[in-house]
């Protein structure tokens, strides 16, 4: 026995330098997976705030145009629809041309013309409909300048590249040098990128009409999925019988909550638009497939906030003579309603941020307007987002992230909701 | 007259009917409330469903029955049949008001009988959704025989618009589209299943209390991001640092690869595998580990060689619960990934999957009945089934699996 | 109950008190020596500067009535205490001399030596040899599988088990009966060739018969191994033991040959609890 047992010490002090070796080789592995995941989302994020930046301010040129009232009203009406189709775009390129007076040739001119924004004389005229008393003045004007001056600007086309690389040639750089130079190119505060929709136009396109897209489109999720879902996990928690139809309801919840989500969708086109004749592209019908597919994530959070509502409380109720459905709806349903609540939110966070059904039924159409009802067309913000991502223009990439920081900031205010209000109400039986 | 107005109508009418019924149950009991079975508003309740019931069914029986001609004749007899429903469910509802009338109760069963339809809408979902993928996916695989669409080695779906070509170009042979969607989601899974389960025995195992407190939300964080921003992220970032990193070492790599948007997937998964092991580990009974450790073992080798072991069940269903995750995700690789099929499993490639091809392939212009369109659906079927099939498996292992440790 | 500030039950420590509990230490080889040892969770102190020697290649029992601090003194004993958070440990534990909350033991080390049965059978959810083939695996005591086959089928004979499963080497260890888990679990702790076992109650969870055979089995053992069992069972420990020590609230109130303690106790507090007026 003592030989055995020194010669077991032995064996075992022979193999104690590996083991602790390798002991502290997966320690390393293990804290080396967490590092990895931190980086990666500490990578996704600054990409995305440092893509964003530049997004929330805007290059202007400011010019001195003379509003002509021949031109802009010449029948001196001031009627505002008039004037919201009025020629502005004469006076304002006369005023480049006053400003750089040796550009003559006719091609020299249009790359002139290209410095400012194809939508800056739309913006004048719809300026003029609020200050119609700026007809037929001669007054300094901050007009938007075109995308490939503002890229230029923040640095996203860099002037080191060969000209025929680069959407603005040397000529138009040495133009915007020089007003640069004079102090005439200023960089506001991007205030349109929350005020306005879509547009083809990346120097006016924003987020306005995404957002209330997105607003709509909740809405209606909300107000179908929040009641059915109490209902239902009310009924699978308090009155369910234990028999197959129970099981088979719990099961295709259970499974529903894990089905893809383009799936929903080619459920919503074929069911909703096809067979309903809903129309397409509406907030209705958007928020109907995201109710469906948020359902069984509220139901679950819901049944198990339920479930913890301890049974001494049912005694108690139906001790003093209330039926079933009064207890309940009296007692047990109010003291789980925060936990609902936070399951609720995070369905609708999730919802929030949900594309790929919304691309089957249609929420994909350019649409400048912003959505005034639930049955008219309209986007939501995470479409949005995949339509600039897939625009070419150079100047629609800030946009892209500054929209998904705009996305993030409701997720993180919906999911901070939440975890203060499973804070706020945890309730300790 | 349309039938959101006479949906108004009805309200109004069953609640003239809570008020009716319950100013009658008052007068009933005579300002002695204990003559009553039940309380006032719940005879009130009961005349307004009498109300409001049979009006509804009439309202739908009406748009169901009556054919699309014959409506316009008269639209006067759809507001005249439900008024009159509705009248009358309330007068003969009002009559039966009675001190022992047991109103509570059937209003209880009514609500009861909402309750139990609430949880059917699963149900109905459900079927909706098996329903409406097996209908267009019948109809098109009248123009497109089964065992070509799954077998054959050719997508090429825009070519097939014309009418002569379908179901004989073969150009609707989805292998390309499933060994594509196989590859990205095998890439997803070989960087979520490592790097997720060694963070979350980290965790478990070797983070403090207070460590533990706080990567834990932020893994969390990571899972809610919406999907669409890891697509931006995959196509602009990511496979630009995938291309440069595989130029400079001599390969050729294309400008959506497979490579870059599996790997945006995998960390998308990375947290849900994290999670799931997470749960599972920390389910593994103290027992075992005081059992290895007095015997001797280090704290990895128990952990490689019993928790883990031991946890294996559960860590596989939520590897297979990722896999299902990463084959029905869309927007990564529809940002990311290309839309051409080509059948390779080179990840420096581009390829094509499932889901890009159901968005590719139903977004744009439509026209309904074309082969196109409909193999969408049948793709959608298979997309449905195989995850259908991985979450019941996966969620009866990790079932069987609690079961044996509680 | 009188209580003692720490100087106090320095003094009247139980070994000076007995001088023939200290008289039966230096008679024979002690493996295990503990001095005033003290063990904290958090604030709370659960053993209060025991001084307890335990001899070489007997059995000695540890009884005491519930949260005594039986289980938390035989964790010392291979610092099993070590991973629990807040537990803190002064005095010294002495193991043939060698100081095992050195800083330079190596607890793996030290466990290899100090085997250790548990209340409830855990084995691992492997097979039967899987289960007794871990230790000598991870401490790479088998060079070849038929050296390991060796080991596993000695363990088991050890542990009168063999002849019970050895058609059954290949089925989980779960499946086994409590009573031969249990001894599935001693023959694991056997396989790595332990100078001491230490058993916290390890028939608590058995039937009568199955502990029956595990007492029978200690008994075999005896003499060939140092065994510190700690059992709520008079019986077993009077049936088992060669020494007893008996603890209360954290100290340890007297220690000495079993006959003795069963028969003539000198505490009134170890003859209340043996005679079952309190506990
Ligand atoms: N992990 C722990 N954390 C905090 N206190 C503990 C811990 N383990 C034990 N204690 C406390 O230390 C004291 C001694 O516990 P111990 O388990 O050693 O008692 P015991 O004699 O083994 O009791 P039993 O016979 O019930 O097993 C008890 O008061 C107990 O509450
Ligand atoms: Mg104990």
């Amino acid at each position: 026995m003592a030989t055995s047992a020194t010669s077991t010490r032995a064996r075992v002090a022979a193999t104690l330098k590996r083991r602790h070796r390798s002991e502290f080789l997966f320690r390393a592995f293990g804290l080396a997976a967490i590092a990895l995941s931190l980086l990666a989302l500490a990578t996704l994020f600054i990409d995305i705030v440092w893509r964003a930046r530049t997004a929330f301010v805007q290059t202007t040129i400011t010019l001195e145009v003379f509003l002509d009232e021949s031109i802009i009203d010449p029948e001196g009406k001031r009627d505002p629809a008039e004037l919201r189709r009025s020629d502005t775009q004469t006076p304002i390129r006369a005023a480049l041309r006053e400003r750089f007076p040796e550009v003559t040739n006719q091609g020299q001119r249009r790359e002139l013309y290209a410095l400012l924004s194809g939508s800056a004389p739309f913006l004048l005229a719809s300026r003029l409909v609020r200050e119609p008393e700026l007809i037929g003045q001669r007054i300094k004007v901050d007009l938007l300048a075109s995308d490939d001056v503002d890229m230029l600007m923040k640095g996203h086309i860099s002037r080191d590249l060969p000209p025929e690389q680069r959407q603005i040639n040397d000529r138009q750089i040495g133009w915007v040098d020089a007003m640069v130079a004079a102090g005439e190119v200023r960089q506001p505060f991007n205030a349109g990128f929350f005020t306005r929709g879509d547009s083809r136009d990346p120097t006016t396109a924003g987020v306005l009409g995404a957002i209330v897209g997105s607003a709509l489109t909740l809405l209606v999720t909300l107000a179908l999925s929040f009641p059915l879902a109490i209902a239902a996990a009310v009924y699978l928690e308090e009155f369910a019988p234990d028999n197959r139809w129970t099981y088979l309801i719990e099961i295709n919840i259970n499974n529903l909550a894990a089905v893809p989500s383009i799936v929903f969708g080619l459920l919503g086109l074929a069911v909703f638009l096809n067979f309903f004749g809903l129309p397409r592209s509406a907030p209705l019908v958007g928020g109907m497939v995201l109710s469906l597919m948020t359902l069984p994530v509220i139901i679950i959070a819901a049944r198990a906030a339920i479930a913890a509502v301890p049974p001494s409380i049912r005694e108690a109720a139906m001790g003093v003579g209330a039926s079933p459905v009064q207890v309940v709806f009296h007692h047990v349903v109010p003291l789980a309603l925060p936990g609902i609540l936070t399951g609720t939110i995070i369905g609708m966070a999730r919802a929030l941020g949900e594309t790929a059904p919304l691309l089957m039924i249609g929420m994909v159409a350019f649409i400048v307007d912003t959505p005034k009802g639930f049955t008219d067309a309209a986007s939501v913000l995470p479409v949005q987002i995949f339509l600039w991502a897939d625009s070419p223009e150079r100047a629609f990439v800030e946009r892209t992230a500054a929209a998904t920081l705009v996305l993030l900031g409701f997720l993180v205010v919906m999911n901070a909701t939440a975890v203060y209000l499973r804070r706020r109400f945890e309730v300790r039986y | 007259m349309n039938a959101t107005f006479l949906f108004v109508v009805i309200v109004l009418l069953a609640a003239m009917g809570y008020w009716l019924g319950r100013a009658r149950a008052l007068a009933v009991a005579g300002g002695k409330g204990r003559v009553l079975h039940s309380l006032p508003s719940q005879h009130g309740a009961l005349v307004a469903l009498w109300a409001a019931v049979p009006a509804v069914i009439a309202l739908l029986a009406w748009t169901l029955l009556v054919p699309e001609g014959q409506r316009a004749v008269n639209p006067w007899l759809r507001v005249a049949l439900v008024v009159a429903t509705a009248g009358a469910g309330l007068w003969l509802a009002l009559q039966r008001v009675r001190a022992r009338q047991r109103a509570r109760n059937h209003v209880e069963a009514v609500i009861r009988l909402l309750l139990l339809l609430a949880s059917a809408v699963a149900i109905l979902t459900t079927v909706g959704i098996v329903l409406s993928l097996l209908f267009e996916s019948l109809r098109f695989f009248a123009l497109v025989p089964p065992h070509e669409f799954l077998l054959g080695l050719d997508w090429a779906p825009q070519t097939a618009i014309r009418a002569d070509q379908i179901g004989q170009s073969g150009s609707f042979g989805a292998v390309p589209v499933f060994v594509g969607t196989l590859l990205i989601a095998f890439i997803a899974m070989a960087v979520a299943t490592p790097v997720g389960l060694m963070a979350a025995i980290w965790m478990a195992e070797y983070a403090g209390e207070r460590v533990r407190a706080t990567v834990k939300p932020v893994l969390e964080i990571l899972a809610g991001v919406p999907t669409v921003v890891y697509g931006f992220f995959a196509a602009l970032t990511v496979a630009s640092i995938v291309r440069r990193a595989g130029e400079s070492i001599g390969l050729e790599v294309a400008s959506e690869s497979a490579l870059a948007a599996g790997l945006v997937m995998g960390i998308m998964i990375l947290p849900f595998v994290a999670s799931i092991s997470d749960d599972v580990i920390r389910a593994v009974p103290v027992s075992l580990r005081h059992g290895s450790m007095a015997l001797g073992a280090t704290h990895s080798e128990t952990v490689r060689r019993v928790i883990v072991p031991a946890a294996l069940p559960g860590i596989v269903g939520g590897v297979l619960l990722g896999v299902s995750r990463a084959i029905g995700e869309t927007m990564i690789v529809v940002m990311a990934a290309g839309l051409s099929a080509n059948l390779t499993a080179n990840p420096f490639a581009a390829v094509t999957t499932v889901t890009v091809q159901i968005v590719g392939l139903l977004t744009g212009d439509q026209e309904f009945d074309s082969a196109k369109t409909l193999s969408a659906f049948a793709l959608g079927l298979v997309l449905f089934f195989v995850t259908l099939a991985l979450n019941v498996l996966a969620l009866q292992i990790v079932r069987r699996y609690r079961e044996a440790y509680d | 109950m009188r209580t003692m500030s720490v100087a106090d039950r320095t003094r009247s420590g139980v070994i000076a008190e007995f001088p023939d509990a200290a008289a039966g230490t230096a008679a024979k080889p002690a493996a295990f020596e503990t001095r005033e040892l003290s063990v904290f969770y958090g604030k709370k102190q659960a053993l209060k500067g025991i001084n307890l020697d335990i001899d070489k290649g007997e059995v000695t029992a540890l009884i005491g009535p519930s949260g005594c601090g039986k289980s938390t003194y035989i964790r010392c004993l291979n610092r099993m205490n070590d991973p629990i958070p807040g537990c803190r440990i002064e005095g010294k534990v002495l193991l043939d001399g060698m100081d095992v909350y050195a800083a330079d033991i190596d607890p793996v080390e030290l466990r290899a030596r100090v085997g250790m049965v548990f209340q409830k059978p855990n084995p691992f959810p492997k097979s039967v040899w899987e289960n007794v083939a871990y230790g000598p695996r991870i401490h790479g005591l088998a060079a070849t599988r038929a050296e390991l086959n060796d080991i596993v089928e000695r363990s088991l004979q050890r542990a009168a088990l063999f002849d019970e499963v050895k058609d059954r080497l290949q089925e989980p260890g779960t499946s086994l009966s409590g009573g031969q888990q249990q001894r599935l679990c001693i023959a694991r702790a056997l396989a790595v060739d332990p100078d001491v076992i230490l058993m916290d109650e390890p028939c608590s969870a058995l039937d009568p018969i199955a502990t029956a055979k595990i007492e029978e089995l200690i008994d075999e053992l005896s003499g060939n191994y140092t065994i510190v069992i700690v059992t709520h069972s008079m019986q077993q420990a009077a049936r088992v033991s060669d020494m007893t020590a008996f603890f209360h609230l954290g100290d340890l109130v007297e220690t000495g040959p079993t006959d003795t303690i069963f028969t003539t106790p000198r505490d009134e507090r170890t003859e209340g609890y043996i005679t079952g007026r309190f506990g």
